[in-house]
């Protein structure tokens, strides 16, 4: 089984990227993980560009296409979506019928350094992928302040985040196992 | 004058004739029904029971994107249930008029549903067929199956409405 991860932001040091790491490390033996990192190198959506689409969106759509599974952790910028994430799931929209998140498993965290921990970004990153028509996990892990979430190693420091990161990953892997065991397909 | 009674006119076997059949949905989006269609359907009438099924993925909408939506798991899932299922548990018919319980499965949950409409027949055509129809009706909760999309509206309330109308008609044409 292989997921393949996605961070909604494009920073170094970025929060988001370390909870990818972080759920990574608790995924069951048999499950590997590939953080996708190029999403700064897809160009603005333009839908006249479609029916021939950029070589960089070519490789997130098969990379995608490849695996059972997608996580995706994002930021929160003004209250929403970052657009680089946005942007990418425009372009893995169209042709819609065609699209490789149809119908796979994905599951969305989020950190963020304010408050809220990323929690309108997520639920609108949901809205988005149910659109699409991914089989997207009824979950969210708002994670604030997280500045403060992880130690010089990159691991959660608080136990109880840990075992909920731990519960999203395990309903995710349910999700793809769930799929594959599905007994007919139109 | 002879009488023909209800158990009378179901009586035999029949065969489902899809070309003369239709199974459509309506809800309420905004201020307007939206309406969509099946295109495989199948149905058998025996022993007084009526039974149907139809694929969601023949289902016809005029948006070629709102296609694979209405496939996804925020609609149908079709990926994991491919078929709507009915099956009648009671067929009252008085003159023309048809009172129906059964059971409709949709999205993996069964639940007891009650259709009104009307029988046509049976009647003999110019072909040598006799053919049976029913036209039927019934609404539902499209949320009690399962089927939670929605979306706010600016000033309040929700795009779509829970309530949706079935519509069905199925003609049947006797073997023996």
């Amino acid at each position: 089984m292989h997921i393949l991860a996605i961070s909604g932001s494009l920073r170094q040091g970025s929060y988001n990227t370390a909870l990818l790491r972080a759920a990574a490390d608790l995924l069951p033996p048999g499950v590997t993980v590939t953080v996708y990192d190029h999403l700064e190198e897809i160009p603005a959506f333009n839908e006249d560009r479609v029916a021939d689409r950029p070589e960089s969106v070519d490789r997130l759509w098969d990379a995608i296409a490849e695996v059972d599974g997608v996580l995706i952790s994002t930021p929160e910028y003004n209250s929403s979506i970052p657009g680089v994430l946005k942007n990418a799931l425009d372009w893995l929209s169209r042709p819609l019928i065609e699209s490789p998140l149809r119908n796979k498993p994905v599951a969305v965290i989020g950190a963020s350094t304010s408050m809220f921990g990323a929690v309108w970004a997520q639920a609108e990153t949901r809205k988005v992928l149910g659109a699409i028509g991914a089989r997207v996990l009824d979950r969210e892990l708002p994670l604030p302040h997280a500045e403060e979430q992880f130690d010089d190693a990159g691991k959660l420091v608080e136990r109880e985040t840990e075992q909920e990161l731990d519960s999203i990953v395990h309903e995710l892997v349910e999700a793809i196992e769930a799929r594959a065991a599905a007994p007919a397909r139109p | 004058m002879s009488v023909t009674t209800a158990s009378e006119r179901l009586a035999g076997q029949w065969r489902f004739a899809p070309v003369h059949s239709s199974a459509e949905f309506s809800v309420k989006y905004v201020v307007a029904k939206f309406r969509g269609r099946f295109g495989e359907l199948d149905a058998s009438l025996e022993g007084g029971v009526l039974s149907g099924s139809a694929k969601v993925a023949s289902i016809s909408v005029k948006d070629e994107n709102l296609y694979p939506h209405l496939l996804s798991p925020d609609f149908f899932d079709a990926e994991q249930y491919p078929e709507i299922k009915f099956r009648s548990t009671s067929i009252d018919i008085q003159g023309d008029h048809v009172e129906l319980d059964g059971e409709l499965e949709l999205k993996g949950t069964t639940r007891p549903i009650h259709a009104s409409g009307s029988i046509e027949g049976p009647v003999d055509d110019p072909m040598g067929n006799t053919r049976l129809g029913f036209t039927l009706e019934t609404k539902i909760d499209r949320t009690e199956f399962g089927l939670n999309w929605n979306a706010d509206l600016p000033k309040g309330g929700k795009a779509l409405s829970n309530e949706v109308t079935l519509t069905v008609e199925l003609e049947f044409h006797k073997v023996s």
